[in-house]
């Protein structure tokens, strides 16, 4: 089967996929106690019958179950989102409007812990045993052990408010009204903390990972084979052992790359970083149904989109896969 | 040799200005939590956007710390002998942020056809007016039904805000797409909203107190954690934090700061009460004497100093003692364990399990819930802490299915406006959980509220009301826990930001920054 036979089946499977979730957030989120008008009204300390009936009958609370989920379900079936009665604004617009910094944020922690858990991990495997080995997997235990939200606080409390090196939350200095470079200057500062605490914990998971796969995959025999070939360390590291180590940390990456929009709600609330993950958040604490099942339905996009294309990088690292299929 | 020159002259100059002289110009930074729902004053009142909208749209009236009225939109005013009249003279060369002149049509439109509509809270003064007349362009009058003793207290820019006639007649005001640019007549300006970030506020160059406002812009900030919060604030990212932004144990360590000040002021007209509602209708809270013993058995000084750092004060009734007609003739609850296992005695309690729902708004009051529930097993009575978020909370007070929930409400400055909403009969109504959630029924002392909010004379009015407080206290309806205090913080060289009963929600119309 071609590849492209491949993607066109699972695309396939994925859209049914998704229609099945989007069913079941409607189902499993009108179940949750709580609704959006009495929420709504609560926040203005004070309500009565009149105006719950208003933002019931707005919200369309008012019609039958089945109804509002035909609505609902039609409406995605043909990309709409629905609207979010209460930040009036349709649904696509406030995901698009938080999309960029999310994907900013997860896409810079993504790199950064595939990147480094990846070279620190290869780096101790080729020291097991030695002190750098030991140093490094207890660090890899640390990060991994700590919580990302304590992490949070203290990076903001250590580099923000001890040493002010670096901005502690937020997305861009406020009203400073930086252009061009000075802005995307601007923009990575303050992504530094936040893309470092998000990403150290999926960095020490991809260092243990890759370290104990290299170590595994070094003693099979096409190794020693290589090695009798008389190849280079270097060589054998990387084009025979770390290739076949790597097939493990790529099924991880692609669990990660699936949580890039909806992972990072405590990385985003601790750095006021203007996200999905808050939109998300915050849209529940208010029953905000038609963002926060905007949310989930473009995470689970995300989620499958990753799926496929973790399973096609799987075929490009190891083309046996693909000939086997 | 020049710039010797140029320091002494400076200490000159600094030593000849007067003290107060207020600078005009710079940037005030304001934390809004959480981020409000939307602008539309009209449309929205909860509490951040009060905060932010406070700047963009006015009331007739503002109220000082005691709650006096004060000059706003209208510049003075007439309440007739009988009390059935009250005729606003507004100011003169007021506009709108678009240009179009502010008159008495948009008075009319506002209070008449508006926020009828979309204000639930202000619908119910609203019920005693009988007309709104413009009686020239400047001139406006509201004639009532009855004489309605607290009606000079509802104009308040977030009890009746104007809103633009030009704009809204005739549309659907939650629909209209103006609600995302809002137009009011204050001393600041919508600008920007990003999302998930901050607000922007400019300097409305056209307002018509003049001299008005000192500042050139206003970010309201939007950040979502306590703890970052205390950290902006700390760093100078943020000049002010308003009552409430973060946890009390951060308050004092914050305060200690260098250029630190904090008020406790700007609160009187809002003058939180704190309570915990106990179902009146079936379980061991139906019985007058097991409500008794939870009063007597709560160390509620201890809880103040403890929980919210010292902050606030004890009540001893339903009406906060910053709210016009309080009255402390009423019987006090100390902290009396012996009395209260004598009650529980008394009344046969079976040592059934008592449910506590906690208002979920973060560390303090889960804390507080635990401290209510220590005092109680103290003298055997066991609590069990629900716990829900703010929608599950919502929900469940709403649909009466608890037997003790933490809650606090707002006064308004008149226990007509605030207070008695939560005690009468008429307002026992499943789906809200802003008024006799407690299913409190006394038709008596009904009849006493009705006549209390109808007289036209503060003296008959006070009578009535220590009447009221007097008996209501007895029968412990609801166990009044703190009259809340939310401190405000800011830098020292930003004066005058807290000037009124409603504090920061309208201070940036007369702070002004010392550099």
């Amino acid at each position: 089967m071609s590849v492209f036979a491949i993607i066109a089946a699972r695309l396939a499977k994925a859209a049914l996929t998704l229609l099945c979730i989007a069913v079941l957030n409607f189902c499993l989120l009108h179940a949750a106690p709580g609704d959006p008008a009495v929420v709504l009204a609560g926040e203005a300390g004070a309500a009565d019958e009149q105006m719950i009936e208003q933002l019931r009958e707005r919200f369309g609370l008012d019609q039958p179950f089945g109804v509002q989920l035909w609505k609902y379900v039609s409406g995605v079936a043909q990309l709409d989102l629905g609207y979010s009665f209460r930040q009036g604004a349709p649904v696509i617009e406030l995901i698009a409007d938080r999309l960029p910094a999310t994907l900013l944020l997860t896409g810079a922690a993504f790199v950064i812990s595939l990147v480094c858990g990846i070279a620190l991990g290869v780096a101790a495997a080729a020291r097991v045993g030695k002190p750098q080995d030991s140093l490094l997997t207890t660090f890899a235990l640390l990060f991994y052990a700590t919580p990302l939200y304590w992490a949070a606080l203290m990076a903001v409390l250590v580099f923000s408010v001890w040493l002010g090196w670096l901005p502690g939350f937020g997305y861009e200095t406020v009203g400073a009204g930086y252009t061009g470079m000075a802005r995307i200057i601007d923009i990575a500062q303050h992504l530094v903390l936040p893309a470092l605490t998000l990403g150290l914990f999926f960095m020490a998971v991809y260092m243990r990972m890759t370290r104990a796969s290299m170590l595994e995959v070094s003693t099979a025999d096409f190794v020693k084979t290589a090695r009798a070939k008389g190849l280079s360390d270097a060589v054998i590291r990387r084009r025979h052992i770390l290739r076949n180590a790597i097939l493990p940390v790529v099924t991880l990456a692609g669990l990660q790359a699936g949580q890039l929009i909806g992972g990072a709600v405590l990385t985003e609330t601790v750095f006021a970083w203007p996200g999905i993950g808050r939109l998300m958040f915050e849209s529940l604490a208010a029953r905000d149904y038609n963002t926060i099942l905007g949310v989930f339905l473009v995470s689970a996009a995300m989620v499958i989109a990753f799926n496929i294309v973790t399973d096609i990088v799987y075929r490009l690292v190891d083309p046996r896969i693909g000939a086997r299929a | 040799m020049n710039s010797l020159k140029a320091t002494t002259f400076l200490i000159a100059a600094a030593l000849a200005a007067p003290l107060a002289a207020q600078q005009a110009g710079g940037r005030l930074d304001i934390v809004v939590q959480p981020e409000p729902p939307g602008l539309m004053l009209g449309l929205v009142q909860n509490g951040p956007t009060q905060l932010v909208a406070g700047d963009i749209y006015e009331g007739l009236l503002r109220y000082d710390t005691d709650l006096n009225p004060m000059p706003g939109l209208a510049e003075s005013w007439e309440v007739a002998e009988d009390g059935l009249t009250y005729t606003f003279k507004l100011h003169e060369g007021v506009t709108w942020h678009d240009g179009e002149p502010f008159t008495a049509e948009d008075v009319v439109f506002s209070a008449g056809t508006f926020l009828p509509e979309t204000h639930a809270r202000l619908r119910a003064s609203l019920a005693y007016v009988d007309t709104i007349t413009a009686l020239d362009p400047l001139t406006v009058e509201f004639k009532l039904k009855e004489p309605f003793g607290p009606f000079i207290s509802v104009f308040e820019s977030g009890t009746m805000p104007m809103v633009p006639k030009h704009i809204y007649e005739g549309t659907d005001f939650a629909a209209n797409e103006a609600n995302n640019t809002p137009i009011g007549t204050g001393p600041f300006k919508f600008d920007e909203w990003v999302k998930g970030s901050y607000i922007h506020l400019v300097k409305n160059e056209d307002y018509y107190v003049d001299g008005l406002p000192y500042l050139d812009e206003v970010y309201y900030r939007v950040i979502p954690d306590a703890a970052s919060r205390a950290v902006a604030f700390e760093t100078g990212e943020v000049d002010v934090l308003p009552g409430g932004s973060v946890e009390n144990w951060d308050v004092a360590r914050l305060t200690e700061m260098e250029n630190v000040c904090s008020t406790g002021k700007g609160w009187e007209f809002f003058a939180p009460h704190a309570w915990m509602w106990l179902n009146n209708r079936e379980g061991p809270t139906s019985d007058v004497r097991f409500r008794q013993a939870i009063m007597y058995a709560m160390d509620r000084e201890f809880m103040r100093d403890v929980v919210w750092n010292g902050l606030g004060k004890v009540p001893t009734g339903p009406v906060s003692s910053a709210t016009n007609f309080y009255s402390d003739d009423v019987t006090i609850y100390d902290h009396d364990p012996d009395k209260a296992k004598a009650l529980l005695e008394e009344m046969g309690y079976d040592g059934s399990t008592i449910r506590l729902l906690p208002l979920p708004y973060g560390e303090t009051w889960q804390r507080w819930a635990e401290a209510v529930r220590q005092n109680l097993s103290e003298v055997g009575i066991n609590v069990e802490i629900d716990s829900t978020d703010v929608a599950g909370w919502n929900e469940k007070t709403s649909q009466w299915d608890y037997d003790m929930a933490f809650t606090y409400l707002y006064q308004y400055g008149d226990p007509a406006l605030g207070v008695s909403r939560n005690y009468t009969a008429d307002r026992i109504e499943k789906g809200s959980p802003w008024n006799n959630v407690e299913g409190y029924d006394n038709p008596e002392l009904d009849a006493k509220w009705f006549a209390a909010a109808t007289m036209t004379s503060a003296e008959e009015r006070q009578a009535a009301y220590d009447e009221i407080q007097k008996e209501i206290v007895d029968d412990v309806p609801v166990a009044w826990m703190l009259e809340l205090e939310f401190p405000t913080l800011y830098r020292c060289n930003v004066h005058d930001l807290v000037t009124t009963g409603i504090g920061v929600n309208d201070g940036p119309r007369n702070a002004w920054i010392e550099e």
